[in-house]
């Protein structure tokens, strides 16, 4: 074990664990960051995305001492001073989920995106998010949200 | 069939334990830990009271569905229920019930779900059920405390209770223009009020609050991860857990060591018998000991997807069938018939793949137990804890967070068995979260099936006779609403090679895929059209409804756009809900299958939230296009051979059509539940479309997997 400086959502954190442990059970555990999920531990599913330096990375084949140094983003980040982001508030106006399980990872994976294209196409939607999946099959709602936050964030909504 | 015998019949279609006796709060207890104020019980009603004592099972059955809704001093309203939130909507959709019968603000209303120390025992949520069942109950039990509330008033203002009005939380006197809102009308009282028979409830016509679409009441939290799954919960020197697993199944343990694994810093090993489990401070060192786990086992040799459909061919050997339902001669029909179909259709084991996997949090405090895990059945898991553990009923809670979905593959309480059994090895509280890995091997399987149909017709397109045999996968939707006055159909129960149990919609899905696919042949082989061949030999006025709905908005009949394109359409009837499906498909020159379009229409009586049920038909369609298409789990001499995600395909982004929902509002009929039946007419649909554009079809699900299935044809398609 060895202690790790983690950046959380703006914050540092000094975190008790081990080198090969993946980030996932880091932010789950050891800073009781829930909202990351464990969906299938190798990649396929994107429930456990966060932003890594801004990019959309697998916490759960992210190992925490790779971690150390990069400015990380959770779902618990987003907000602030109780104002959702547009991508959160358009996920709740489409009402894209069902049980919600995947939305952390879609809403920090779609951040992801329209931070590169702040207007894709629905081909650029289908492509980016492909490794995110949701069970409920809200799909279709989840791309009309990613145009509709699109559209706020265009209207100078800050991602 | 009377309700009861359908909630017999469902439950024993979904394969579920024997429900225990329910116990019961007393009633002016719970109504003192509230604080007071008024609280409505559902008394004994309609037919299931008049069925009290009826014994299923060796147990004696529940006397009532129940329910509680309790009005406090602030005028918040607590309905106590034990149907759980599995993402279906129901936390919503139930609350718009009670605030619509009760005349109050929607959030004025909270719902406390799938607790066993405080909502009424219930036996699960499964089978469409809360809505047709509960729904009315809530409603019921709503409007006898908008009496009792009206009734408070009047005795207050010494006025006659029919002169007053009860809206928006308040009850209002026209005359004096006084008011007093439910909260002043309830504080400090004490009032029990049984619901002694069925009061008036307000025609789903006059519906201000129901019948509107209401987003997820507590959406934000699940924007902001707030919300805490099974999975996320965390108690006071909570430790993890982990349990080893066969190499296979029904394996028997021979060897085991465990010195290396007894190594790992803060792990210990937990034994009894072949169970063997670890615990550690943290998962890293839990998974770490778990693999340092030396185990030998014997697994004994088993079948494959190669002997699958022999095997379930062979029928039961120690189960009898009889026939579901029987008319006519259907041997002398067939016979006289001019166009005769003899076909069989297979439908492969599939996975739930819920996306959070089991998970439980248990904690021993003294000699109760509490145990937080997802379930759709959240008293079933208590009475598995109580047979584990040998404690009566009230030394166990069972509390279900809202859950990362089940779609009927979490009636079970694995998670939370072993949970409880390290926690108490370990003397502080176990988190156990299942591996994907576990869930796929470890979990139990839509049942697979092997369907033979033959049919009789006219050539002038009237149907003569019909026998259907579904081998395994079940009864659900087994019978056809086409008229056929010769009839044979029948459900064959079989050894099933691997564990089975219920799956989102039963057994419809495998019979519609089987019935509406072999409709479609027929049509063919008649040179009709497939839709019109269907409307011919149908007289039911609904599920006519539902055929024309998604044909006129399809526009069923024009001609295809190109030669590679085809048009499919099915339909059918299940719990309640009327559903069609028109598809339109492209088969590429590389022979894969794109889907273009779906046009699924559905009727499921009066709509109770527009925006959830929108929201769980286009959720069924995307959700069945994985069975249909590439869907299978792979196995061999007890093991699953396609364990993970990146071996079992299951539908992305990238595979979903355009989906277009057409409701049809009833509100002349009751609501029933809409949580499965939106599955069942896709994969025939898509088959039916393959069809119309490459003459080719196909009658194994599913249709068009990443890889060749032993047993299956080689897949003439990719998807």
């Amino acid at each position: 074990m060895a202690d790790f400086l983690l950046h959380v959502n703006g914050r540092e954190f000094h975190v008790r664990g081990f080198a090969d442990e993946s980030l996932l059970f880091a932010l789950r555990n050891r800073l009781n960051l829930t909202g990351t999920k464990y969906g299938c531990g190798e990649g396929q599913c994107g429930a456990c995305t966060v932003l890594l330096n801004g990019k959309a990375t697998h916490s759960c084949l992210t190992s925490l001492s790779s971690a150390v140094g990069a400015q990380i983003t959770t779902i618990e980040g987003l907000e602030r001073h109780e104002v959702l982001t547009p991508v959160q508030e358009a996920f709740l106006e489409e009402g894209a989920y069902q049980c919600g399980y995947c939305t952390p990872g879609m809403i920090l994976s779609a951040t992801a995106l329209l931070r590169e294209l702040p207007h894709p196409t629905d081909e650029q939607i289908v492509e980016h998010m492909n490794g995110n999946v949701c069970r409920c099959g809200t799909y279709p709602r989840i791309i009309a949200a990613i145009h509709r936050a699109a559209a706020a964030a265009g209207k100078g909504a800050s991602l | 069939m009377n309700a009861f015998d359908e909630l017999m019949n469902e439950a024993r279609q979904q394969q579920t334990d024997p429900p225990a006796r329910g116990f019961r709060l007393d009633r002016r207890e719970f109504l003192k830990t509230l604080g007071g104020g008024l609280l409505v019980c559902l008394g004994p009603v309609g037919e299931f009271a008049q069925e009290s004592g009826r014994r299923w099972q060796e147990h004696e059955l529940p006397t009532e569905l129940s329910a509680w809704i309790h009005i406090g001093a602030d005028g918040q309203v607590k309905v106590f229920t034990g149907k759980v939130e599995v993402g279906q909507n129901i936390r919503t959709s139930l609350a718009q019930l009670v605030a619509e019968e009760l005349r109050t603000p929607f959030d004025s209303i909270a719902m406390v779900m799938g607790d066993t120390d405080l909502t009424p025992w219930d036996m699960g949520t499964f089978g469409s059920r809360t809505t047709p069942t509960m729904g009315p109950q809530l409603r019921n039990m709503a409007s006898a405390a908008r009496d009792v509330l009206v009734k408070t008033a009047a005795a207050r203002w010494n006025a006659e209770a029919s002169t007053l009005t009860a809206a928006d939380g308040k009850v209002t006197n026209p005359h004096t223009r006084e008011s007093l809102t439910y909260g002043e009308l309830t504080r400090g009282e004490e009032l029990v009020e049984n619901v002694p028979n069925d009061p008036p409830l307000t025609p789903a016509a006059d519906w201000k609050i129901a019948g509107t679409p209401m987003r997820k009441v507590n959406g934000r939290d699940f924007v902001t991860g707030k919300h805490r799954y099974p999975s996320d919960i965390v108690r006071p020197e909570m430790l993890f857990g982990k349990v080893l697993r066969p190499q296979g199944f029904h394996a028997s343990l021979t060897s085991v060591d465990t010195a290396e694994a007894e190594k790992v810093p803060t792990a210990k090993i937990v034994r009894d018998g072949d169970f063997i489990g670890v615990v550690a401070d943290d998962l890293h060192s839990a998974e770490q000991a778990l693999a340092a786990i030396h185990a030998n086992w014997t697994v004994p040799p088993q079948s494959s997807n190669a002997e699958l459909f022999a095997t379930l061919k062979k029928g039961s050997t120690s189960e009898e069938s009889r026939p579901e339902f029987a008319s006519g001669s259907v041997p002398q029909a067939y016979a006289a018939s001019d166009v005769k179909l003899d076909q069989h259709y297979t439908v492969q084991y599939i996975a739930h793949t819920p996306l959070e996997p089991r998970a439980a949090v248990a904690e021993w405090s003294g000699d109760k137990l509490t145990v937080w895990t997802g379930t759709q059945r959240p008293f079933a898991v208590r009475d598995e804890l109580c047979e584990a553990f040998h404690l009566p009923a009230k030394q166990v809670r069972v509390i279900q967070p809202d859950m990362g979905s089940g779609y009927g593959g979490k009636h079970t309480g694995e998670a939370a068995v072993e949970a409880a059994r390290l926690a108490k090895a370990a003397g502080k509280p176990v988190k156990v979260i299942w591996t994907r890995e576990e869930e796929f091997t470890w979990a139990y399987f839509r049942p697979a099936a092997y369907i033979e149909v033959r049919s009789g017709t006219r050539r002038d397109g009237t149907m003569a006779s019909w026998e259907f045999h579904n081998y395994n996968s079940g009864s659900a939707a087994i019978q056809t609403l086409y008229n056929v006055p010769n009839q044979l159909i029948q459900f064959h129960s079989s050894d099933s090679p691997l564990r089975q149990g219920s799956y989102r919609s039963l057994a419809a899905a495998a019979n519609h895929f089987a019935r509406e696919v072999h409709m479609s042949e027929i049509a063919f082989a008649l040179g009709l059209d497939s839709l019109q061949f269907r409307l011919k030999n149908l007289t039911d006025p609904r599920l006519r409804a539902v055929f024309e709905a998604a044909a006129d908005k399809f526009r069923w009949g024009r001609s295809r756009p190109e030669e590679e394109h085809g048009f499919g359409v099915a339909g059918g009837f299940d719990k309640g809900d009327y559903v069609a499906a028109c598809v339109e498909v492209e088969v590429t020159p590389e022979k894969k299958i794109k889907l273009v379009r779906v046009v699924e229409a559905w009727e499921c009586g009066a709509i109770v939230n527009p925006d959830g049920l929108r929201n769980q038909v286009m959720g069924a369609c995307v959700q069945a296009i994985g069975g249909a298409m590439f869907e299978a789990i792979q196995f061999k001499d007890g093991r699953i051979l396609n364990p993970h995600l990146a071996e079992y395909r299951v539908p992305r982004f990238s595979d979903i059509p355009e989906i277009e929902v057409v409701l049809i509002d009833r509100k002349d009929l009751p609501s029933s539940g809409a949580g499965e039946t939106g599955l069942v007419a896709l994969a025939p649909a898509i088959s039916n479309a393959v069809f119309s554009a490459t003459g080719v079809r196909l009658r194994s699900m599913p249709m068009a997997p990443p890889r060749a299935i032993p047993g299956d044809e080689p897949p003439r398609f990719q998807s």
